[in-house]
Order: C-alpha cells, then sequence, then structure tokens
C-alpha cells in the first residue's frame, strides 16, 4: 500500500496547483508582481470572513443596521472581522484592475492566452459586481444612495434599461426585496460562479504552460518546491498582516441608518464606478452607461483577436518604443481628460446654446466628440512621427482608456464636495 | 496557434442547439424568479394632500413621506411632482432662497414646474395625477407620469 502517496492530502493537491518544474524568468517577482495569486488569496479570505459575518448579519431592512452595529460593539473582535473582510473586498478591486493591467502591458494576452483573457475580463466584472452588492448590505446612507444611484444608471440603457433596473432592484425603488437580493448574489450565487471561473482560469493558465516569459536562448528550469512555492508563501503572509494590521487601525465606514427622505450631500458612488459618475456629469447619460461602456468593452474583447504582425509575447509593452509611447500616452491622457472636465464643467453650456437640438446630440455626441478628435488626433500623431506600428497604437487606445477612467475616479472622489462641485 | 474554422455537422449543430435552448430556458425561469416580486406595489390609493383653501398660490407644500412637492403656481394651477431626480434617483430638496429644488447628489435643478434648470438630468421632474373632491386635493401617488418638459396642461385647477 502506497502510504506516502496518500499522506498530507491537503499539501499535495495544493502542490498541485503548479508544475513540477518552472522557468526561472516565470518566478522573478517583477515578472506577474504575484496579482494573480494575491487576488486568489484574497478571494479566500473574503469567503472565510464573509461566512463567519454571515452568523452576524441580518439581511433585512429592520435588522440589517443593527446587527451590523451589535457586531462592531458586542462581539469580540466583530469589528476586527467586518473591517477585515471590507478592506479585502476593496483591496480584490485594485488588485484585480493590476492584475489585468499587468497581463496586457507585458503581452501575455496573445494566442493561446486569448481565452483567459476574456475569462479574466468576466472575473473582474464579476469582483465588481461581487463588491457592489456588497456595499448595500450594511443598510447605511453611504450604502442606500450609492446603490440607488448606480441601479438607476442602468436605467439609461436603452430599450430594456428600466426594465434591467426594476428586475435588479426588485421593484422601481431600493427596498428590502433589493437587500434581499443583493444578499443571495453576494453570499451566494457570486462566489459560486467566482470558484468556477478561477478554476477555468488556473488551469488554462497551466494549459499555455504557466506565466508568459519572453522567448530567449537560455531557459532554466527549477523545482516549484521550494523556488516558486517560498516566494508565494512570503508574499502571502505580506499581505495577511498588512490586511490585519491595516484593518486594526481604520475602520470599515458606517454611516447612520439608510433614510430613503434625505440624499446626503453629496451622494457618490462606490469610488469604482465614480469615473462613470464624473462622466455623467459632463455627458448624457445614454452616452456615459451605455455607448461608452459597449465600445470600450466591445475594444477590450477583441483586442487579442487582431492580427499584430510585430508582437513580442511576454515583453514588457512589446519593446523599447512601445515604453516610450506608453508614457507619452498616459501624460498627454492625464491632461486631455483634466482640460476637457474643466472645459465641460466651467465653459460649456451646449444645452442652453444649442436649445433646439436634442440633448443626445448636443451634450451626448458633441462632448464625446469634444475627447474623440484630440485622442484621434494623437493616435494619428504617434503614427506619423512616432513610426508607432498595430500594437503600439492599440496599447495607446486601452492607455487613454484607462488613464481616463482613472482620472475622472481621482476627479470625482476627491475633488468633488457640495452639490458634486469641483473643489467645493 | 490557428483559429479554427467553423465546422458544423448535424451533431454539433444539435448539441449547440441543446445548449442554446438549454441557457435559454435557465435564463428565463431565473428572471422570472426576480420578477416575482415586482407585481404587488402597483396599488391603489390616493393621498390626501388636505383642503385646497389653505393652499396658498405660489408656494410649493413638501409631502415627504409621500414623496411629492405640491406646486400651485401663481394663477392657481396645481402640481404634485415627485421628489424622485430624473437624473439618477435621489431625493430632491426644494430651495426657498433660490426657489427651486435642487438635487443634492449631482446638482441638477429644477423650476417650481419641475422643468430642467440645469443639467445632468434630462427630463423633467415626474408628476402624479390630482383629482379635487369636496375641495380636497387628493394625490394618486402610484401612478407616476413621465414627461419631458412641462406644460400648462399638466396643470390641475379647481
Amino acid at each position: 500500500m502506497n502510504t506516502s502517496g496518500h499522506s498530507k492530502a491537503i499539501t499535495k493537491l495544493l502542490l498541485h496547483l503548479h508544475p513540477k518544474k518552472v522557468n526561472s524568468q516565470a518566478i522573478k517577482f517583477n515578472r506577474t508582481f504575484g496579482l494573480g495569486g494575491i487576488a486568489a488569496l484574497l478571494f479566500v479570505i473574503l469567503f472565510i470572513s464573509g461566512m463567519l459575518l454571515r452568523f452576524a448579519y441580518v439581511p433585512s431592512v429592520k435588522g440589517a443596521y443593527d446587527s451590523i452595529i451589535e457586531l462592531q460593539n458586542e462581539v469580540i473582535f466583530g469589528q476586527l472581522l467586518r473591517n477585515l473582510h471590507y478592506w479585502s473586498g476593496m483591496l480584490l478591486v485594485v488588485v484585480s484592475f493590476l492584475h489585468v493591467i499587468r497581463v496586457f502591458y507585458s503581452q501575455s494576452i496573445y494566442y493561446e492566452r486569448r481565452k483567459n483573457w476574456l475569462y479574466g475580463l468576466l472575473m473582474m466584472f464579476i469582483v465588481v459586481f461581487s463588491n457592489f452588492t456588497g456595499y448595500l448590505l450594511p443598510w447605511d446612507q453611504l450604502a442606500f444612495w450609492a446603490v440607488t444611484i448606480m441601479t438607476n444608471m442602468l436605467s439609461y440603457i436603452p430599450f430594456v434599461g428600466d426594465s434591467l433596473a426594476d428586475l435588479v432592484r426588485g421593484g422601481n425603488e431600493v427596498t428590502e426585496t433589493t437587500l434581499l437580493r443583493f444578499y443571495h448574489f453576494h453570499t451566494g450565487l457570486l462566489p459560486l460562479i467566482m470558484v468556477f471561473l478561477m478554476s477555468i482560469h488556473f488551469w488554462l493558465v497551466r494549459k499555455s504552460k504557466g506565466v508568459t516569459v519572453q522567448n530567449c536562448e537560455e531557459k532554466t528550469m527549477l523545482d516549484t518546491h521550494p523556488n516558486l512555492v517560498y516566494k508565494e508563501v512570503v508574499v502571502a503572509l505580506i499581505v495577511i498582516v498588512a490586511l490585519l494590521l491595516f484593518s486594526m487601525v481604520i475602520d470599515a465606514p458606517l454611516q447612520e441608518k439608510a433614510n430613503p427622505l434625505i440624499s446626503p450631500n453629496p451622494s457618490k458612488a462606490p469610488w469604482y464606478f465614480m469615473g462613470f459618475q464624473e462622466l455623467l456629469l459632463h455627458i448624457h447619460p445614454g452616452f456615459g452607461i451605455f455607448v461608452i461602456p459597449v465600445l470600450v468593452t466591445v475594444f477590450f474583447i477583441y483586442i487579442p483577436f487582431i492580427n499584430y504582425p510585430e508582437l513580442n509575447v511576454g515583453k514588457w509593452f512589446n519593446s523599447e518604443q512601445g515604453k516610450k509611447i506608453t508614457i507619452i500616452t498616459v501624460i498627454y491622457a492625464v491632461i486631455l481628460t483634466i482640460v476637457v472636465i474643466l472645459t465641460s464643467e466651467y465653459f460649456l453650456d451646449l444645452r442652453e446654446w444649442m436649445p433646439n437640438v436634442p440633448v443626445l446630440i448636443s451634450t451626448g455626441l458633441l462632448l464625446l466628440l469634444l475627447y474623440f478628435v484630440p485622442a484621434a488626433a494623437f493616435l494619428y500623431y504617434l503614427k506619423s512621427n512616432h513610426k508607432a506600428v498595430k500594437i503600439d497604437l492599440v496599447m495607446a487606445l486601452f492607455t487613454i482608456i484607462i488613464t481616463a477612467y482613472i482620472v475622472m475616479t481621482i476627479v470625482g472622489s476627491l475633488f468633488r464636495g457640495e452639490g458634486m462641485h469641483l473643489f467645493a | 496557434m490557428k483559429m479554427t474554422k467553423l465546422k458544423s455537422n448535424r451533431r454539433t449543430f444539435l448539441k449547440r442547439a441543446i445548449y442554446a435552448v438549454l441557457s435559454l430556458e435557465v435564463l428565463y425561469v431565473f428572471t422570472n424568479l426576480l420578477k416575482k416580486n415586482n407585481k404587488d406595489e402597483s396599488g391603489e390609493g390616493m393621498f390626501d394632500a388636505g383642503n385646497i383653501n389653505f393652499i396658498e398660490k405660489d408656494k410649493v407644500y413638501p409631502f415627504g413621506s409621500a414623496h411629492f412637492y405640491l406646486s400651485r403656481m401663481e394663477d392657481g394651477g396645481m402640481l404634485a411632482i415627485s421628489t424622485k431626480c430624473t437624473h439618477l434617483g435621489c431625493t430632491i430638496q426644494f430651495n426657498n432662497n433660490k426657489d427651486r429644488f435642487v438635487c443634492p447628489c449631482h446638482a441638477s435643478a429644477f423650476s417650481k414646474n419641475g422643468e430642467v434648470l440645469s443639467p445632468p438630468a434630462t427630463r423633467a421632474l415626474d408628476i402624479y395625477p390630482i383629482s379635487i373632491k369636496d375641495n380636497k386635493v387628493m394625490v394618486d401617488v402610484h401612478n407616476p407620469i413621465r414627461r419631458n418638459k412641462y406644460e400648462a396642461s399638466q396643470l390641475t385647477y379647481i
């Protein structure tokens, strides 16, 4: 009987997630920054702390808020548990986002990895959706109004928007039905879907022979254990300790109990949606909620299916030139976005100037062009003056989109105060 | 890796068709499950906003718990204006100093008849039908009326 083969089942199962040998290039920390692994670790932390929180939480309008207060004040380590769950959730959004950025700029989404890019995008969506459904559960003012705003954003989707928003909320306002619905999504369906998607995601990485490395002459293979495993353990421990320390010092926010009669001033969506909310301050909702997100999503999905003659798989920014172009693009996009935001805030009043033109055109299409034309001109400039090749241009476009979203998120979250006025 | 060409014979076609039908079935059942709770809220019932003689002209009265403002114009016409901002659903407040409705969330502003004074909102505030019975102003708070802009025909007179 082979006892050694059957002992330490859990340890060995975990080790089987890895191949026996790994490329020495693949396990350098700055190859991946450990982002995928950290995201997986955060999922486990969230799963465990979430399971514990379920024992304290009451999913009803009457009980939710009080159960959180009780958890924080009466239960030993209750506040810490909630903080840990909250901050892990927020960190997961950040880490997943950085992971998307990392695989994109290190050219790790092409050929056999195309499918995994799509699964990755889907998981990014589920991560945000999970965080958002969890956002409502404390049933405080912050939660109630953030979800009111967000679900109302859905209603601007043409034709199906209103019924979709009603479907998500279970009515035309945020009520107990919504709370219960979000609770079940958050603690049941979404984690389950996530487990499936994670399995597929990991398996596809294994199928593509691990993380991407550049094709190089000397290829040294090392034993996974201990070379990779030790690194992973160290990173995991650092993340856990950092999260615990952070959670001990900084409490998860909790405002007054939700009151449907009074919107706080200002009311803001969760920070990761603040880019959208900022966009909505300037552009017609039909564009902000529907046209632009759909175009961006289609573009993201399409990226790995374009045929690039000059592709260097695994090379950061594809080439030295690509790196230079990306840096210029970031600077340009930051300036352009800020200029357009300020122009639209202080100088433009398209609705007043063109009272007879439909708002869809005046505050929609025209405003989009105001951003689109300088961006397109910039891409043309890159092509003619920096001899940018196809992959460089796609990277530049991706960079513009991501930078614009980050700038809008920062402006919306940090620089808007009362009445959503700038610098108020 | 080359992209595999879409090859379809009878077997794969049938397989895909069955998967598609099954997915649609699951989606349909799930959507219906979610819709289940939506129906029973469009109830009947009128909200009594008080005696017409106590409602002064050129004034706006809040009825917070019923989610509307009763706005009476200078000529005596009345509108029951929903407190739900048409932009993203926040609760608007009437600002007495500026004589307008203001949304705290994104700074949309509406005039006393609910028309958009400043964006981001794109259409006028919803109104509720008003009827007058025995000098009482009755507001049908379950049936908001969507409108794009204010028109004189929306006013209710005695």
